[in-house]
């Protein structure tokens, strides 16, 4: 009897962290990014390793970015072409080489100062939300915008980055593509150049 | 002479390969956004080759300086910046006029004087806080594009690395647009002030004073790169789309069809 009690407060317990962790961001695109770059910042502050810093990135990332969407978009017209595993590897692959490749990018950061400006709704699936990453003594101001994927108004998520008017996902679709084509449109050495950066 | 007879034929021989790259693709393709974000390769062996040499030529001298530069202080950069930008306006301004657009052209001349005069040969920026603000650099390949030309095929150049057929003749328009080239170049001017390696050196600077604004950006784009030529050209084709269109907003400059096609799937 008092392992069934246990095991229901378990649950209790564990179903009502999951739906905060799930409610952690705000539905509103503009609150939403203000939030991610708010979390991200105390990380950058408050943790000296950068190794620690890419995992607790890393934890925001898997929460906050579609990253089987990009991973999709990034593949293009070769997406068609896998069949179900090959599909199910790239899935994989692709999340660890772009969670490498997020968190190296930010982790470099110590104290980022961005302002979240504005907010734009293109369309029902996708809001434009603008930010300025301000200048300091070495780097010039920089405009990020984010595109938020709103297709389920209450879960946004970020599909792309567009830092000065280029966007992240377009540049790596660009990547993913060259590789393919300079291997004659072999989509197993896109694998294996994965599994390389994701080593490196 | 020799060197502009040289010029005409590279530029003949680049937009008979960049015609022939977009006679191969459907019209309607090249007309959409997505194709602006991209273009066919000139000549890719070559461009792979030339893109390594400037690589390693990047890494032998333009990132040292630029890392010497930075280490100067803030406000010699700054000044630094200001000048070299304020000469380089006057390129801009010729352009804002072939574009027709004369209300930019008017605050860029406006920009000129003031900062010229009030801001000490440009040191300064005064122009701005007059509400004159800096709505970025125009050249002569962005008002051939924005007449309507395509990019044509993308190439790699030594030293001035990527570039396009439509960009590479505007190379060749900007020379005969910049009153600063005009007047280093000209050789009535008999005055050492004005001579055609002062041109070079202000060149130079312009390019030092980028890339030291751009050390951590560029090591990104390098670190993170699973192909770092396929990337640069990436960035160079969005960065010329978006200079073109004049655009502000991203959203103008890029196209949602393609991530459409995974939402329907």
């Amino acid at each position: 009897m008092k392992n069934k009690i246990f095991v229901t407060f378990l649950f209790i317990f564990l179903f009502s962290f999951f739906q905060n962790e799930s409610k952690a961001y705000s539905s509103d695109p503009k609150q939403f990014i203000a939030e991610i770059v708010e979390k991200a910042k105390k990380i950058l502050i408050a943790t000296n390793s950068k190794e620690t810093k890419e995992v607790k990135l890393a934890e925001i990332a898997l929460k906050t970015a579609d990253i089987k969407g990009i991973g999709f978009y990034t593949l293009g017209k070769y997406r068609k072409t896998l069949n179900e595993d090959q599909l199910e590897e790239y899935a994989i692959l692709f999340e660890k080489y772009f969670l490498k490749s997020f968190t190296s990018r930010l982790s470099d950061y110590s104290d980022p100062k961005i302002e979240v400006i504005s907010a734009d709704i293109i369309n029902p699936k996708y809001t434009i939300v603008r930010s300025i990453l301000l200048s300091t003594a070495k780097k010039p101001e920089v405009k990020i915008d984010w595109r938020v994927y709103t297709k389920n108004p209450e879960n946004p998520l970020i599909r792309d980055l567009i830092i000065e008017g280029l966007s992240l996902a377009r540049t790596q679709k660009a990547e993913f593509a060259s590789v393919i084509e300079s291997n004659n449109g072999d989509v197993t050495k896109l694998f294996e150049t994965l599994k390389a950066f994701i080593k490196k | 002479m020799i060197r502009k007879i040289i010029y005409i034929s590279i530029i003949t021989l680049i937009l008979n390969l960049g015609a022939a790259n977009a006679g191969s693709t459907d019209n309607e393709d090249l007309k959409s956004k997505s194709s602006q974000n991209s273009a066919g390769e000139c000549f890719e062996g070559l461009s792979r080759a030339m893109f390594k040499f400037n690589y390693a030529l990047d890494g032998a001298i333009f990132e040292p300086v630029s890392k010497g530069y930075r280490s100067l202080p803030v406000g010699i950069r700054k000044g630094t910046g200001n000048v070299v930008n304020n000469l380089r306006s006057l390129l801009t301004l010729s352009n804002n006029i072939l574009q027709g657009d004369f209300a930019q052209a008017g605050n860029t001349a406006g920009r000129f004087a003031v900062n010229s005069t009030v801001g000490i040969l440009g040191i300064f920026d005064p122009a701005s806080h007059l509400g004159l603000k800096d709505n970025g650099k125009e050249d002569f390949g962005q008002t051939i594009g924005a007449w309507g030309t395509n990019s044509g095929c993308y190439f790699v150049l030594p030293i001035l690395g990527p570039t396009t057929a439509r960009d590479a003749v505007g190379l060749v328009g900007n020379m005969f647009l910049d009153p600063v080239y005009q007047i280093t170049h000209n050789t009535e001017v008999v005055n050492r002030s004005y001579s055609e390696h002062n041109f070079w050196y202000y060149r130079s600077t312009g390019a030092v004073d980028f890339r030291a604004k751009n050390i951590e950006s560029f090591n990104s784009v390098e670190e993170n790169s699973i192909d770092l030529y396929a990337s640069v050209k990436s960035l160079y084709l969005q960065d010329r789309n978006k200079k073109i269109s004049n655009s502000k907003s991203s959203t103008e400059t890029q196209n949602d069809g393609d991530w459409e096609e995974i939402d329907t799937e």
